[in-house]
């Protein structure tokens, strides 16, 4: 998926002529044909995260529409005071790109394990942030970007995810929106980014009859899907490889509760989070050992 | 008005800001002035009627702290009413806020925390170029700042991408904020760190108004492909006898008799 993105970077970027790329050293084999083709906008800042998201925002200010990529904890955490005083209160049109969501770097260490973007980011008013799920959603997500004005995290995997989409489906994707993946009754598993490959793996090896939703935008829910949801599914099910305090599943909790203490929804559904305990994982791991390690499964009931 | 007066009136209105609204960092505020007096009054294109034009050169006042002396500054070239400034500042629901506020016009960035508007201003510079336009970025920092590490990234920055669009200015009053900057983060040799950083680098009195003018209009015009770093030595509280070099000013809002006493020796009516 992270091809994916930065070569529709590259396509979007013929059009639209406000595209600039800024990377902390890193994106060898990948950004270089991004610098080769659009030299003047493009820049490796050298391994500096604090000060390659102050020049995208000097940059944004003057009217480039700019990406900052980089690894995981370092354009996003390293940098966060920077996120939001400089980036977000500003307003200024800044794409933070982070590859290796999760555990996609998994036995490169904690240091390289991105597993608590999603609570601090979505935490900053004009933040829009996103994980795709596939390239097909990466694809979708860079489009989106490209034409949004305003600040924008990307949470990629890394490479090799399963296509939940069809090649030829047009996909919607915008902040707010559920994608229906698979038909089903009784439960909805709501999946954020690419643990939804294994999910599905999953759902189809046990033959339950649950319905699964992507959704890789987080937060500012539309009301009206997620009334839907809580009318045709007794119980939820939510998946994300992030930790459990503030990340995908506590915002969809928030958006039950708030709409049922508005009286909007007339009962709170049953709403269970998948999602890391709250702890380091320390040991060398694949992504997919590591997933498991930290029981990031469906129920054991159904396994 | 000649710039010796502007920097006077700016002086003159911090001090009623700082009296009125019980506000701190009068002593920053006073070290920046004529440096503040120089950019908005000689140096820097900016038109207070237009000041989001595309030509103006950019200042990312980076002491956010020290604002009253860039809202006076502001105020008194006529970006906004000295009346409102004075009436509204920290007032409830107003942009006047004690750190500099992006949301006023006139000003490029609100900053607050310290060790963010070099890069800004490193950004603002490398769009300048990448856009063939003429414009500088100027940066009003602190001393104390530069014990941000931030800074550092941005210095390394602007001199290997040859942004010679950029004049960073030291504020060096040599006080921060829990003791003098040689106690508590000392940064001497400063000029030979930058200049080591590869920045065109000079010294001037930062109470000087020709010395200033002279540096500043150089490192303006100049285009010889390196950052240029106008380290300024001025006074922490300049203008105010009781008030120069004397930390608790960095906190201090004047009293009734220290206001009295302050207006007259910088010649208030």
């Amino acid at each position: 998926m992270r091809n994916t993105f930065i070569n529709t970077l590259c396509e979007l970027s013929e059009k639209h002529d406000d595209i600039f790329l800024l990377c902390g050293d890193l994106g060898y084999s990948v950004l270089e044909g991004f610098a080769q083709q659009f030299p003047e906008r493009f820049l490796n800042v050298g391994i500096a995260e604090q000060n390659m998201t102050q020049v995208a925002v000097g940059l944004a200010l003057e009217g480039f529409n700019v990406f900052t990529y980089s690894i995981g904890n370092f354009p996003t955490l390293r940098c966060m005071e920077q996120i939001r005083y400089d980036v977000c209160y500003h307003e200024a049109n800044v794409k933070v790109v982070a590859i290796g969501a999760g555990y996609a770097y998994g036995p490169l260490g904690v240091s390289h394990h991105t597993t608590e973007d999603i609570a601090m980011l979505r935490s900053i008013p004009n933040m829009t942030v996103c994980a795709p799920a596939d390239p097909i959603e990466a694809k979708v997500v860079a489009q989106f970007m490209a034409s949004h004005d305003g600040p924008g995290y990307v949470r990629l995997n890394k490479a090799g995810e399963a296509c939940a989409h069809s090649e030829t489906q047009c996909l919607e994707l915008s902040p707010g929106k559920l994608i229906e993946v698979a038909g089903g009754r009784d439960v909805a598993v709501l999946v954020n980014g690419a643990i939804l490959g294994s999910v599905m793996g999953d759902l189809k090896q046990s033959g339950v009859p649950w319905a699964v939703f992507s959704v890789p935008f987080v937060g500012s829910y539309d009301i009206d899907e997620i009334k839907r949801l809580g009318q045709h599914f007794s119980r939820i099910i939510t998946v994300e490889e992030h930790q459990l305090n503030g990340g995908f599943g506590s915002s969809i909790v928030e958006a039950f509760s708030d709409l049922y203490a508005d009286s909007k929804i007339g009962h709170m559904p049953r709403i269970q989070r998948i999602a890391i305990p709250n702890q380091f994982i320390g040991v060398s791991g694949t992504q997919s050992y590591l997933r498991r390690a930290m029981g990031l499964v469906l129920p054991r009931e159904i396994l | 008005m000649s710039l010796d007066e502007f920097a006077q009136r700016i002086r003159l209105l911090a001090l009623e800001l700082c009296f009125r609204k019980r506000a701190s960092h009068i002593g920053g505020a006073f070290s920046a002035a004529d440096i503040l007096a120089v950019l908005y009054g000689d140096v820097m294109e900016f038109d207070p009627t237009d000041t989001q034009a595309p030509s103006r050169d950019r200042l990312f006042y980076s002491k956010g702290h020290a604002c009253t002396a860039l809202y006076s500054a502001l105020a008194i070239r006529g970006a906004f009413e000295a009346a409102s400034l004075l009436s509204d500042f920290t007032a409830d629901g107003s942009y006047f806020t004690s750190h500099v506020n992006h949301n006023l016009p006139g000003v490029e960035l609100s900053t607050g925390s310290l060790g963010h508007a070099l890069g800004v201003a490193c950004g603002s510079a490398l769009a300048a170029k990448r856009l063939r336009q003429t414009y500088s970025a100027f940066v009003v920092l602190s001393d104390g700042e530069l014990d941000e590490g931030s800074n550092w990234e941005s210095i390394l920055f602007a001199a290997h991408n040859g942004l010679d669009n950029l004049v960073a200015i030291v504020d060096y009053n040599k006080i921060q904020s829990f003791g003098s900057v040689a106690e508590v983060m000392n940064l001497e040799p400063l000029a030979d760190k930058f200049r080591v950083f590869n920045w065109e680098t000079i010294e001037v009195d930062g109470h000087s108004l020709p010395e200033l003018q002279q540096a500043l209009s150089n490192a303006k015009s100049s285009r010889n492909g390196r950052p240029k770093c106008v380290i300024a030595h001025t006074v922490k509280g300049k203008g105010v006898s009781f008030m120069e070099n004397q930390l608790a000013w960095h906190y201090k809002s004047p009293n009734e008799s220290e206001y009295n006493a302050a207006r007259a020796e910088l010649g208030g009516e």
